[in-house]
């Protein structure tokens, strides 16, 4: 077992630049992803699909956290960004005959366009004016969504054909799963990488201080379209997948409820933070699921009150999250550092 | 020190005037500074010091008036454009990305030096990992120069006043600039961090050949490290030269000074 030194040494800068930082947290890391890919065999399907919606949504919250928090132009077009990537990987799949692994970034792409043309507003909004201008983006979005008829299928929703490689289609729970965690993990990894390079180290600056940025010769308009650019790329994946998952996609889905869903993940796992991201899109997702089962089991056992039951699961959510915000203002990150550091140096804090 | 006037003219301020509205915060000022020079620019509060600041370096633009650095016209050239030809800025009250550890709070000085863009940052392979450890490098030496090894991997919003403003000098000259702007370098700090302060900054002068234009209230640390000043009133010049010449210019002493010529003596 190999142990933390009391002090950090390090021989070369390479060394020092290391994000894995003690071959104890290497392992970890790898066995955690191993066990990500070895454990759909042993669960059930549900379980198994209800962690493909986790990874979806780890990698449009990650896109949302770039833009917001990292860059700190407040977003609240994600989930609007989400459906231009799943319509535009339908019809990439469908009209224009491309296989999924072409048609998925070329969606990516597609929706990085959008987020870039509804970014425009940032050269000259901040803060709350901004998030007013990405909420015309949201329902302009929904608008063509609904009315494109020819792209959408409009109000009826359009198919989205399962990925083929060669002989072999994703349509099985579990195929589809690995296809995503699959994704979901390199995106974690571009992540981690860009933000500490030069692109990332520039976006934080934008958020931390602009004028000093601009001094230090950063352009704030390209940065701050740039990182619209990220975000909705990584929503537009996130899209794509979510439209291999369901199978069937409609404008319903891509609503300001999603978008506010996603801003809410990366509050509540920690704005600013790779890992904050992956803990809100874990506990967004999972939360709901949890009250379903538990209000549901509520209203078994007192059966004439179990519509009032059913109906505070909406409630409880609300201040569940409410609390999250009074005691844990800095998210599910900040708190995961909080433990780390407790145990480090457990049972001799001094 | 009469050696500078010597020197070729680097920045060259040539009738600026700036308005707020009605205010009149510079009124068509001009001065030049010269290559290798420690310049200052003194006067009581609101005389439009660190108006002139943010007009050479960008943030301001002046209604009238040219200001040249190296032979090109910068007036309308946008803050980047002026840090890629060779000025760096601290400010006032500190401005540094709070955030970020030191050292990526130096890199950003390094911005503008390096190419990496969204895929290769996003791959970090060969490339982008050598142009990281070679900037790395780079960023190194300004840590061992203003002696702040210490501190470089920590979160730059919960340093000591102090220290800030030398991780605010040190991500300047991450720029690796030709001209340097201190805003207020030494306000609110004791005396031997004002005393440190001025080492660095002769240091970054003499040993670097970095021009610097000070704004500065600590007459003192002024009148002792200067090769040249001008002092400002609500926006016009009403003195310029050596210090020595400052000091004896009538009209310096009654606006600025109120007469007593003894507060220029020392601290």
């Amino acid at each position: 077992m190999s142990v933390a030194h009391c002090g950090d040494f390090r021989q070369t800068y390479k060394d020092d630049m290391l994000v894995l930082r003690t071959r104890f947290i290497r392992i970890a890391v790898g066995a955690f992803v191993l066990l990500l890919y070895v454990s759909p065999l042993f669960l059930s399907n549900y379980v198994t699909s209800t962690m493909t919606t986790i990874a979806i949504a780890v990698i449009g919250a990650l896109g949302i956290n770039v833009v917001t928090g990292f860059t700190g132009q407040i977003s609240l077009g994600q989930g609007a960004f989400m459906g231009v990537g799943a319509f535009a990987c339908s019809y990439f799949m469908r009209v224009v005959h491309m296989p999924f692994w072409l048609a998925m970034p070329m969606a990516g792409l597609t929706s990085a366009a959008v987020g870039m043309i509804f970014g425009l507003p940032s050269a000259r909004l901040k803060g709350l004016y901004l998030a007013i201008a990405t909420l015309a983006a949201q329902f302009i979005l929904q608008y063509v969504f609904m009315h494109l008829d020819a792209v959408t299928g409009g109000s009826n929703g359009i198919p989205s054909p399962p990925p083929e490689f060669g002989a072999f289609t994703f349509d099985g729970d579990r195929s589809k799963y690995y296809l995503t965690i699959t994704v979901a993990i390199a995106a974690v990894i571009f992540t981690t990488n860009l933000l500490r390079s030069r692109s990332g180290r520039a976006f934080i600056a934008v958020r931390d201080h602009h004028l000093s940025a601009e001094i230090m010769g950063v352009n704030l308009f390209k940065y701050r379209l740039l990182s619209f650019a990220v975000s909705a790329f990584y929503a537009g994946i996130a899209g794509s997948l979510w439209g291999m998952y369901t199978g069937y996609i409609s404008a319903e889905h891509f609503t300001i409820t999603e978008s506010i869903n996603y801003l809410a993940m990366i509050i509540i796992g920690g704005l600013g933070s790779v890992l904050g991201s992956i803990f809100g899109a874990i506990f967004m997702t999972l939360l709901p699921q949890v009250l379903t089962v538990g209000t549901g089991a509520l209203a078994d056992i007192f059966p004439k009150i179990g519509f009032l039951i059913m109906s505070f699961k909406d409630g409880v959510f609300g201040i569940i999250v409410i609390l999250f915000l009074i005691f844990e203002p800095d998210g599910l990150a900040h708190r995961w550092r909080m433990i780390k550091t407790y145990w480090k140096l457990y049972p001799f804090s001094y | 020190m009469t050696g500078s006037y010597e020197r070729p003219v680097q920045l060259a301020v040539d009738q600026i005037t700036l308005r707020f509205g009605g205010v009149m915060a510079l009124g068509g000022l001009g001065f030049s500074v010269r290559q290798g020079e420690i310049f200052s620019i003194i006067g009581p509060n609101g005389a439009g010091k660190t108006s002139m600041l943010n007009c050479i370096s960008g943030r301001y633009q002046p209604q009238r008036g040219t200001i040249s650095f190296d032979g090109h016209d910068i007036t309308h050239r946008p803050p980047a454009a002026r840090a890629r030809l060779g000025i760096a800025r601290t400010f006032q009250n500190i401005a540094l990305f709070k955030g970020m550890s030191v050292l990526d709070n130096i890199l950003i000085g390094r911005h503008i030096h390096m190419k990496s863009g969204l895929f290769r940052g996003g791959f970090f392979l060969g490339p982008c990992q050598k142009e990281e450890i070679e900037h790395r490098r780079f960023v190194e030496d300004i840590v061992d120069f203003l002696e702040i090894e210490h501190i470089r991997k920590r979160v730059v919003g919960t340093l000591a006043y102090g220290l800030q403003k030398r991780v605010e000098l040190a991500r300047a000259l991450a720029l690796n600039p030709k001209l340097i702007l201190l805003d207020e370098p030494m306000a609110g700090m004791n005396l031997e961090e004002t005393e440190d302060m001025v080492r660095f900054i002769m240091d970054i002068n003499q040993e670097r050949g970095i021009t610097v234009i000070l704004v500065e209230h600590d007459m003192g640390v002024v009148m002792d490290i200067s090769d040249r000043l001008v002092v400002l009133n609500f926006g016009q010049k009403i003195g310029e030269g050596t210090p020595e010449e400052v000091q004896s210019t009538p009209e310096v002493i009654k606006a600025y000074l109120g007469g007593e010529q003894t507060v220029f003596l020392g601290r």
